[in-house]
């Protein structure tokens, strides 16, 4: 096939991505995609390389909507030391996602319009699009609804009080009630408090050897059932966070069946490590929830398989260094995960690439409201006229993981030391190269 | 002989040939202990320091005598005398400690696992545990087989007899770091260890502990034990969310006279202390021939001075007991 000209929609293109096999919800093919002015403008094979046009080397590479996190916790405003929303996009950048849905537990929490407003504006220069997660509660304290019809009038589509769960079954009742009125979903961080008490670890054999409070499985098995009867009773959709037992999966899994309107995503961390890491009382593998034993670890992975988890959802949660230097049971929990989080999905699970690549774009994408079906440029398909928001990544390139070399302002990476193999090349973030070669251009 | 481990974390530090070295030494340092001049220069020139976060008076003050014993020069650093009030971290305050010269940093503190981040932050201080939240206790589990050593007839015998040895730890297994350094150190000398304990009490699990039995009948486990081990009850433990009360605790799981009367004539009653008399051990069982708990405070010196003695004095016996 000869080279031709990409379609014209008015201007040259900035950006041509040569030799790259494009993978979206659409399927396979080997294309190049052609950019300009922040929209993809040609998506055809051997498309010929426009007069100061950068080209992105894909040969050997896959060529994917950018990747999309359910699940980031950029910490500004307040915990600026551990992570800013510059630093944060700049790592999502570097791990091939091109959006991130931010967490509300900052200080103050994101409850309020001026609270939102005030993330959008510092995002505005990010290097990945940053969408809120706004908070169920007042100051994320369990009592009273924040004003969700404010919130989802900014443009906010999902709301949490992660890094705890609603306590009260009717508080959330009321929450998932008020809330399908918006059209948003509340998405739960699922412990119940009384069953996790100020556990440091997962309750089990491990933490009864090494003496440390433990947070049984029970306490979000528990709130994950009490959420699903909740969401069957109200009809609101509910996505349940970072599932780590086989128990809370299998829950899920019936709900499904059953027809109900729920989704799930899955950490990284959960499908990767164990609760054995506790072994040396390194703050570094504490996170919450806590790592698993082994079978919950593989029941993570069957329910990313089998479609009962829809979306790999990092968790990045930083903190400074001197946090995780505190004894196991004081230190904050929490792992860095953007930039591993790819690499971590190609080596550990025995899925393709295109189901990798729907749990951590298009499915997500739809699920956070950012997708094209719900007015988003996020999650593909790479077609002409969309937004051009993409990540090339090498399936096979292998590479150690150096926490010191991450581009968070934390460092509490678990995975030092690590070889993966996949690696991101290249992401465009609305036309942009903002990684190059696996550099971050700004 | 393998050498004597750096750190003393964990009684698996030590392995059995570890404990049975430090038994041996410890022997003679009690001998040491009757002397007019209870004192010997094996470590002159080194200094220990204690870094207590909670408060023990038993514990701190047994280390320092057999540091001072040993010649060794001690620091006493306690929580709320140091820094630590003013915000440093643990990290900086064990920095800025070995900066000073330290050879050896005995640490006490309510966090499982805080010695274990020291002994990854030092450079060359070795560290010692000294209790760490419900984790590990190991000299006191050292001073429990030393003492129950001596009852059996002392020396390498001693040591051997702990085979079959049955040994029943009563009590708040869950949130006691001197029974998992129990458990694991009867264990390494080959004892069989029974938990007894309402379900509340006991770990959320025992997968892969050096156990023979788990019970909740303590009267079913009395005739046969050889060693009958109480844990202290802490009485919010008994204030309704793990027992009921602690009336109702001591009534199933005390140690009382009637119950006392239920074992061998030749069974050993231990208690680490603090002993709560009249809630796991009556008061009148806590004063009888067959329990040892004074026995257990004076052993307590020698056996940290062969601790310390194992650790830092390079297993020369120069100017040791010996000298």
């Amino acid at each position: 096939m000869g080279a031709r000209m990409p379609e014209r929609h008015g201007s040259e293109p900035q950006v041509l991505i040569r030799g790259g096999t494009v993978i979206d919800a659409g399927g396979e093919r080997r294309v190049d995609v052609a950019i300009a002015d922040g929209r993809i403008r040609g998506v055809e094979d051997g498309l010929a390389v426009p007069a100061g046009a950068t080209v992105l080397d894909a040969v050997g590479c896959i060529v994917a909507p950018g990747l999309v996190d359910l699940h980031t916790h950029l910490r500004e405003p307040g915990q600026e030391e551990a992570e800013t929303i510059e630093t944060g996009t700049r790592a999502a950048a570097l791990g091939g996602y091109t959006a991130v849905v931010a967490m509300p537990n900052t200080n103050p929490p994101l409850d309020s319009a001026d609270a939102v407003r005030n993330v959008f504006e510092l995002a505005s220069t990010a290097t990945a699009e940053v969408a809120v997660a706004g908070a169920i509660t007042v100051g994320r304290e369990g009592n009273h609804l924040a004003p969700m019809a404010e919130l989802a009038a900014l443009g906010v589509r999902l709301f949490t009080d992660d890094g705890a769960g609603v306590q009260s079954a009717g508080l959330m009742r009321r929450a998932l009630e008020y809330g399908r009125g918006l059209g948003v979903t509340l998405a739960q961080h699922c412990e119940d408090g009384s069953l996790a008490c100020d556990g440091a670890m997962h309750e089990g054999a491990w933490s009864s050897r090494l003496g440390l409070p433990g947070m049984p499985a029970l306490a979000e098995e528990v709130m994950v059932a009490r959420d699903i009867a909740l969401a069957r009773a109200t009809g609101a959709p509910v996505h349940f966070l970072h599932l780590s037992t086989g128990p809370s999966i299998e829950l899920v899994r019936q709900a499904k069946a059953m027809g109900l309107p729920v989704t799930a995503e899955a950490a990284p961390h959960h499908f990767s490590l164990t609760d054995a890491c506790a072994a040396g009382y390194d703050p570094v593998f504490k996170v919450n929830p806590p790592l698993r034993p082994q079978a919950d670890v593989d029941a993570v992975k069957v329910g990313l398989a089998d479609g009962t988890i829809d979306a790999i959802a990092t968790d990045h949660a930083p903190h400074a260094p001197e946090f995780k230097d505190l004894p196991f049971d004081l230190a904050p929990p929490g792992m860095l995960g953007l930039q591993t989080a790819l690499g971590l999905a190609i080596t550990e699970l025995d899925l393709s690439l295109p189901r990798i690549l729907a749990l951590m774009s298009w499915q997500p994408a739809a699920i956070a409201g950012l997708d094209p079906a719900h007015g988003g440029g996020q999650g593909g398909p790479i077609e002409v006229g969309a937004e051009a928001n993409l990540c090339v990544f090498d399936p096979t390139a292998t590479w150690t993981v150096d926490p010191m070399a991450l581009a968070s302002r934390s460092r509490n990476s678990p995975y030092g030391g690590r070889t993966l193999t996949g690696h991101v090349r290249h992401t465009v973030f609305r036309g942009e190269p903002v990684v190059v070669d696996g550099e971050a251009t700004r | 002989m393998s050498r004597f481990p750096h750190h003393l974390l964990a009684i698996d530090d030590l392995g059995s040939d570890g404990i049975g070295e430090v038994l041996r030494v410890a022997d003679s340092f009690v001998e040491v202990g009757h002397r007019a001049n209870p004192k010997v220069p094996a470590l002159r020139g080194r200094t220990v320091a204690t870094l207590f976060f909670e408060d023990s008076t038993r514990t701190r003050v047994s280390f320092e005598t057999a540091a001072k014993r040993l010649s060794a020069d001690v620091l006493s650093f306690a929580a709320g005398s140091s820094s630590v009030k003013k915000g440093e971290s643990l990290r900086d305050t064990v920095e800025t400690i070995e900066a000073m010269g330290i050879d050896a940093i005995i640490i006490r503190h309510p966090s499982s696992g805080a010695p274990v981040g020291v002994a990854r932050w030092v450079t060359s201080s070795s560290v010692i545990n000294a209790g760490d939240g419900w984790h590990e206790h190991p000299t006191q589990a050292l001073l429990d087989l030393y003492t129950v050593r001596q009852a059996l007839g002392g020396g390498d015998e001693g040591v051997h007899r702990f085979k079959s040895l049955q040994v029943v730890i009563v009590g708040d297994v869950r949130h006691s770091r001197v029974a998992r350094s129990q458990v694991a150190a009867y264990a390494a000398l080959g004892a069989e260890v029974t938990l007894v304990a309402p379900p509340t009490l006991l770990p959320p699990s025992i997968d892969g502990w050096p156990i023979v039995a788990v019970s909740h009948d303590l009267e079913k486990e009395l005739p046969d034990a050889d060693v009958v081990s109480l844990l202290r009850l802490q009485s919010e433990r008994g204030s309704g969310e793990f027992v009921p009360s602690l009336r109702e605790y001591t009534a199933g799981f005390g140690l009382t006279g009637r119950r006392a009367a239920m074992l061998k004539p030749e069974t050993l009653i231990l208690h680490p202390g603090p002993m709560v008399r009249g809630v796991e051990i009556a008061s009148e069982v806590a004063d009888l021939p067959a329990a040892h708990i004074t026995g257990q405070v004076s052993n307590g010196v020698a056996v940290r001075m062969a601790v310390l003695f194992l650790m830092l004095g390079q297993g020369q016996l120069d100017g040791g007991p010996d000298a």
